[in-house]
């Protein structure tokens, strides 16, 4: 069997100092294999926003070790660091987190262009991308011109560009609209049934459902980690269709 | 990532929002502007007011008698005048000009006007008093010797007598006499509420038969070889005419203090470069001002443009882009805008200058040019690069959470 693409180890994130202090995450261990795909599921202040942080690489645990792919994050520098969420990390923010007033291909180019690929190779990925999110006649468009949906799907591409052995997303579906959500959630059903590793947080027990493998957090610890359906399968709702509502 | 795809990343962010990248260069421009033709309009009036005191001339002095009745004693005479055109006793005096003047009323063909200066003197005077003659020639020492009446008249004089006629070998009556016009006074530029144009210069004998008299000369204009000699020349003239006054008035123990006064206008040329040095303080201070003014704002403009950006840092960080190369591209953005505003500034300056500001003329200093860039692009790129740096090393998700 092929190493994790992801290893945590006895995570632990503590905020403040003294009395203000605050445990966000209680000692969080878990391995995700290639091709699984993941829901994390917690209350609100359960941690699961702070363990995505950490595992997009934007944020550093204050104790406890990370492997992303083998390489053990926690000793990257800078350069590194920006290489491997660069190569190795798709990260997608219930935000959208789209550049302003730059084009849906021009966001999805962004970090091909920041691994050093040539604009003519850029721009037919990036093209590519935005054909498998369903918005390839969208590219033009700027984020103000897109519905909520559409900005997240435009997200959804430029994470999945680089063909990152990991994609997060952080409550993609937090700011939709249910017709919008169902957009996006089959997009990730069908990333997944290609055999892209996905983890997800998420509150909404519907977009959970979909996913192969479903984990509780409480107050920074797992207290249930259950598999749905078989890791070399594909998810349940990759049939449904794209555009099924 | 190569040097290249930053300036078009720099070029993208630019061009992103049109307005704000405007509204920044703008700043620079009016800042960079603003100090060039500052200090350029200073330095304009400046040189307008040496310019016009060089116009009296500046390497001569002028003897005047400070006593207004004058009895025959302490008076001006040509004898005196011929005195201190002594080579031995003044070897630095180049030309001496008794001058005699008085109002006088010119009448040709019926029309009259009256000159406040009808000047009487010698030929050296013109080149002295620098008063050159524009049409027509000047008198001659012979003119002078024999009492010719022959006139020179002033640009005023001409146009109220002879509108679109050519006034030379043109006769005017003068005091009852008739005086023959030879030559025109080219145009002098004012140095005050009198009108320099509006003269009358002939020789000194006609002017003193004709309308003053031989009484005293109202001054005598010394010329000295050199303009640095000017103080030189003073002493001597002084010299020459204490031993005059002491012989011819030492009886009268009235006469103790000096019956003349000398005026010097290199002595006014000083006032005016120390008036002017004065001026150049002042302006330096104020373009000072204004460029720390125009520094704040584009400070401003700087910190607000990429701390609203931060945002953007934190997600190109998240996308994996290294320090170096969003420091580069907020690098380059910041000299992009500032050189561009500066120059646009330096532009709008040069422009400007072409027009007269409130009746002055701007004369550029070319220092202030460089300094004003200068000084904006530093500040642009120092307050565009140091959020730039700041946002850049922050962790992505405290850039992703700036508000």
């Amino acid at each position: 069997m092929s190493k994790p693409v992801l290893e945590v180890r006895d995570l632990k994130k503590i905020y403040g100092e003294g009395e203000a202090t605050v445990h966000a995450l209680r000692g969080v261990s878990l391995t995700v294999e290639r091709g699984d795909y993941v829901a994390i599921m917690g209350s609100s202040g359960s941690g699961k926003s702070t363990l995505m942080n950490i595992l997009g690489a934007l944020d550093v645990p204050t104790f406890g070790s990370y492997h992303l792919d083998g390489v053990d994050v926690s000793k990257l520098a800078d350069r590194q660091l920006a290489l491997a969420r660069n190569r190795l990390i798709g990260f997608i923010f219930q935000a959208f987190n789209l550049i302003p007033r730059t084009s849906a291909v021009a966001n999805v180019e962004l970090p091909l262009a920041y691994a050093g690929v040539k604009p003519k190779e850029r721009r037919r990925r990036a093209l590519a991308a935005l054909d498998v999110v369903g918005l390839a006649d969208r590219a033009k468009h700027e984020p103000n011109q897109l519905s909520g949906g559409q900005q997240q799907r435009v997200a959804v591409a430029r994470a999945l560009v680089t063909e990152p052995a990991l994609l997060l997303a952080d409550e993609p579906t937090g700011n939709l609209d249910s017709h919008s959500t169902a957009d996006v959630l089959s997009v990730f059903d069908q990333l997944s049934g290609a055999g892209r590793t996905i983890v997800i947080i998420t509150h909404e027990p519907e977009v959970a459902a979909r996913a192969k493998r479903l984990i509780r957090l409480v107050d920074g610890q797992i207290v249930e980690d259950n598999r749905q359906s078989p890791l070399h399968l594909p998810p349940v709702g990759a049939f449904a269709g794209r555009h099924s509502t | 990532m190569s040097f290249k795809e930053v300036i078009r990343f720099a070029l993208r962010g630019l061009s992103a929002n049109k307005l704000r990248s405007a509204l920044t260069m703008l700043g620079i421009l009016i800042g960079v502007a603003a100090v060039i033709l500052l200090v350029a309009v200073g330095n304009g009036s400046a040189k307008a007011i040496s310019d016009r005191i060089e116009a009296l001339g500046t390497n001569t002095i002028t003897v005047m008698s400070t006593n207004r009745g004058g009895s025959a004693s302490t008076a001006l005479t040509t004898e005196m005048a011929d005195a201190i055109n002594d080579p031995t006793m003044a070897p630095d005096v180049k030309s001496v000009s008794p001058v005699v003047s008085s109002s006088a009323t010119i009448t040709y063909e019926g029309t009259d006007h009256s000159v406040n200066s009808f000047v009487g003197t010698t030929p050296g005077w013109f080149t002295a008093s620098n008063t050159p003659i524009g049409t027509g020639t000047g008198f001659t020492a012979d003119d002078e010797a024999q009492g010719r009446r022959v006139v020179v008249l002033g640009q005023t004089v001409v146009e109220e007598l002879f509108p679109g006629v050519d006034p030379i070998d043109k006769q005017v009556t003068v005091g009852g006499a008739l005086f023959t016009v030879v030559g025109v006074l080219k145009e002098k530029s004012s140095t005050g509420f009198q009108d320099a144009n509006d003269t009358a210069v002939a020789p000194l004998s006609a002017v003193r038969q004709v309308l003053t008299g031989y009484g005293a000369l109202n001054s005598i204009l010394v010329e000295a070889k050199d303009p640095n000699k000017v103080d030189t020349v003073e002493s001597e003239v002084s010299t020459i005419l204490d031993q005059r006054l002491t012989t011819t008035a030492s009886s009268k123990s009235s006469t103790s203090s000096t019956p003349y006064r000398i005026q010097n206008a290199s002595q006014l040329l000083e006032t005016q470069t120390a008036t002017a040095d004065t001026f150049t303080t002042l302006l330096g201070a104020v373009a000072a001002i204004s460029l720390l003014v125009g520094g704040i704002g584009i400070t401003n403009i700087m910190l607000v443009t990429v701390t609203e950006r931060t945002r953007e840092i934190g997600i190109r960080k998240a996308l994996g882009a290294p320090r170096r190369v969003i420091l580069n591209q907020f690098l380059i953005e910041a000299t992009l805008l500032s050189v561009i505003g500066g120059v646009l500034g330096v532009a709008a300056a040069l422009i400007g200058s072409s027009f007269e500001i409130v009746g002055v003329k701007p004369v550029i200093v070319p220092s202030s040019i460089g300094l004003a860039l200068g000084v904006s692009i530093a500040i642009g790129l120092f307050f565009g690069g140091l959020p730039a740096s700041r946002a850049a090393r922050l962790r992505p998700i405290d850039a992703l959470r700036y508000e």
